[in-house]
């Protein structure tokens, strides 16, 4: 019979499911940085010169600065001449219309992730915008948005067809100073999404991002800029898996969030990168820059991630709570199994009166996995009756695993609330004996009891996007109880 | 349905079973009586599957099966119920979706279609009644905050739903007052059945005044020392158990 130590002792055993390639004819540039390089990115994508130099500028920025080194992640240093900055399909022409126009290998890719491009087979109420490596390859429902004001397609798109509001709001958020990642992204960024809701419309489908790596050596740059106007609605989900592979890759991505008055963004992420194999080879470096400001008054942004993949996962989704009344608001769920690192958390930066933030944070641990909670609260001087609540619980399977919180608080005004609880508990054998006692398996047990530790997240998220994030995380626990 | 011969078992190093030797039949309630540390609560718990006890001699068949062969949810199963002495609390999952899950997974191993929540809620309701369980006890997470009269009750609740073949008490009365002691009572009464067998594990005899037993074993030292009718329990309620492990030590010696 087994001993309890055995019973939780880490062997996962499962494949990545998603960790397919596909064979397509590509547009890569050279591997390596420099201005030649961001040029031809730029000029392959014919953009006006403003944009050049605003890259241009990120680039020479970005050589003065060094990779940050706070976190509580472990890696080899990375080469940045090693890695391909930009790749794209080669039947992919910017400014591809329509489905019509898409290379029939790539929308099988998309068929094979469960993401279907063609309207018709389409969840009713999500529109998607799918990036491939570089480029955005289909938006869909494009047309019904339309109808309602809404802008919803690629990155490059935008800059061609709405370059005024591009360019009010690129780098408002996040600018190109901003951090190492956020500064190189800003210099090499090849596609992305963006989406504006005009005055007083409530967009009626969710709108996604599906983010694909496939190219070998690729990093991927994306860029992703929301707009609410005041008194406008939109819920945004964003997905991503890449192919299995024994090296490492870099996604450097930034998004950037504007609320004016009234207005309300919800972003919801489920992040399923290669996690990299059992003994800790390949894998998604993820170093994300995520960011939201409440510009206008009473306007909210809410943050929801469910990140159960990549290598190392580095990202703080913040808000800036500008606007009087505004709200900003961060759930987390981050799962990290065999020698996964994630270092995640938030900040949330009161600068008006009466803000509010609310944080939960819960991070689960299995294998050798290490899983960082960093948050910062930052209540500025004339920010007033601002409230915030946190707390970070963090649930340990298994002995080899770790969990830290870093949670950092900076109040300047007297006339503020800030609550902080956290907790840190381990599954139970005689939790999951418990279970089993009532005829469940193991990993059911385990699956039950991580996801009601993570209830008050998931119910933050779409009703579809919740039972998928349910299922991969019994997925990506798998194989965590002997 | 139920041989136990010869079961040894052990934890830490430390013998606790040595040698246990019982028979239990369908449609019998068997209590299983003894002072602190005679091994009752591990006899319960390796007829379970707790992984912690080893057992290190004997057997046990069940239903013509090698049970000590089988995990714990392939007992659970295979109708094998124990009524835990310390309910474990499992946050953020419903009673609701706990129990469900267990008994379609127990209906899976039987071939049968899974339970919808609507079906599921009808079964339950039809139960809460019989066991004075309220509603709200149902979307409340798994023993979170509930109060020890609370928690026993939902393990005789959750019996009454998975309907097992043998059912193992191990001290639901601990922790009761009298009120909630007749209540859990009269649930685990209600449950009895020709098709189903009961095992009581209890320090005090005081709850064997509810649910009248078959027949009585006491246990010490690891063994059963003396079995009999329930008036068994009565002389124990009267001498206490000093008089019977006197007596096995005599017998020992002599």
């Amino acid at each position: 019979m087994p001993t309890p130590q055995t019973e939780i002792e880490v062997l996962a055993n499962r494949e990545y499911k998603y960790g397919f390639v596909t064979e397509l004819e590509t547009d890569t540039v050279p591997a390596g940085l420099n201005e030649d390089i961001v040029r031809t990115i730029s000029a392959k994508k014919q953009e006006p010169e403003w944009l050049l130099e605003w890259r241009l500028k990120s680039y020479r920025h970005w050589l003065t600065m060094k990779e940050p080194a706070w976190g509580n992640i472990h890696y080899p240093p990375i080469d940045y001449q090693a890695i391909t900055y930009y790749s794209a399909p080669k039947k992919v022409k910017p400014g591809a219309k329509g489905l019509e126009d898409v290379d029939p290998e790539l929308l099988k890719t998309y068929e094979k992730l469960g993401i279907p491009l063609k309207e018709r087979e389409l969840l009713a109420g999500v529109a998607v915008d799918a990036v491939f490596d570089s480029v955005s390859v289909a938006t869909t429902f494009k047309e019904k948005l339309g109808e309602l004001g809404i802008i919803f397609c690629s990155f490059s798109e935008a800059v061609r067809e709405h370059p005024d509001l591009v360019r009010k709001y690129l780098g408002s958020v996040v600018p190109y100073t901003d951090n190492f990642f956020a500064t190189l992204n800003s210099a090499v960024f090849s596609d992305g999404s963006f989406c504006y809701v005009p005055k007083g419309v409530r967009c009626p489908m969710e709108l996604s991002t599906y983010f694909r790596i496939n190219a070998k050596d690729t990093g991927q740059f994306e860029r992703t800029l929301i707009v609410a106007d005041e008194g406008a609605y939109v819920s945004y989900l964003e997905g991503c898996t890449a192919p299995m592979r024994d090296s490492n890759q870099l996604h450097a991505a930034v998004v950037e969030l504007v609320a004016l008055d009234n207005a309300q963004i919800k972003y919801s992420t489920v992040q399923n990168w290669y996690p990299g194999d059992k003994e800790g080879k390949g894998g998604i470096y993820n170093f994300v820059t995520k960011r939201g400001k409440c510009l206008g008054v009473n306007s909210k942004i809410s943050w929801t991630q469910v990140e159960t993949g990549s290598a190392i996962t580095w990202k703080y989704p913040s808000c800036i709570l500008q606007g009087e009344n505004s709200i900003g608001e961060f759930y987390s769920v981050a799962l990290t199994n065999n020698y996964q690192q994630a270092d995640t958390g938030t900040k949330m930066i009161h600068i008006g009166k009466n803000t509010r933030s609310t944080i939960v944070s819960k991070g689960i641990s299995a294998g050798h996995g290490q899983n960082t909670y960093r948050g910062a609260v930052r209540i500025l001087k004339g920010a007033e009756g601002a409230r915030n609540y946190s707390n970070c619980d963090s649930l340990l399977i298994g002995d080899q695993c770790g969990a830290h919180t870093f949670p950092y608080l900076e109040v300047k005004t007297a006339k503020a609330t800030v609550e902080h609880e956290a907790s840190t508990s381990k599954i139970g054998e005689d939790q999951i004996f418990y279970c089993r006692q009532r005829g469940l398996s193991s990993e059911d047990a385990v699956s039950m009891i991580v996801n009601g530790f993570c209830k008050q997240v998931f119910r933050e998220l779409p009703m579809e996007f919740a039972v998928e994030a349910q299922k991969l995380l019994g997925v990506s626990l798998e194989g965590s109880v002997g | 349905m139920l041989k136990i011969k010869n079961l040894q078992a052990q934890v830490g190093g430390k013998e606790i079973l040595r040698g246990i030797d019982l028979e239990v039949n369908l449609g019998e309630v068997h209590a299983i009586m003894g002072p602190n540390g005679s091994g009752k609560s591990t006899l319960a718990q390796v007829l379970a599957g707790r992984d912690v006890y080893a057992v290190t001699g004997g057997e046990v068949i069940y239903d013509g099966k090698d049970l000590l062969a089988m995990s714990p949810e392939d007992r659970a199963r295979a109708g094998i119920f124990m009524a835990f002495q310390y309910p474990v609390e499992i946050p953020g999952v419903s009673n609701m979706y706990f129990l469900r899950s267990a008994l379609n997974a127990i209906r899976k191993s039987r071939g049968l279609e899974d339970l919808d929540a609507i079906d599921f809620l009808a079964v339950a309701r039809e139960k809460m009644k019989l066991l004075e369980v309220e509603e709200g006890l149902m979307v409340r997470p798994v023993n979170e905050g509930f109060s020890g009269g609370e928690k026993k009750r939902n393990e005789i609740f959750q019996m009454s739903i998975l309907e097992p073949r043998l059912a193992i008490l191990d001290e639901t009365d601990s922790g009761l007052d009298i009120d909630a002691l007749k209540i859990v009572a009269n649930g685990v009464n209600a449950l009895r059945s020709p098709e189903r067998a009961i095992i009581v594990v209890t320090h005090y005899q005081r709850l064997l005044n509810y649910i009248v037993p078959d027949f009585v074993h006491v246990l010490s030292g690891g063994r059963i020392v003396k079995s009999g009718g329930k008036e068994l329990a009565l002389e124990l309620e009267g001498k206490g158990y000093g008089w019977l492990e006197d007596a096995v030590a005599a017998e020992q010696t002599a």
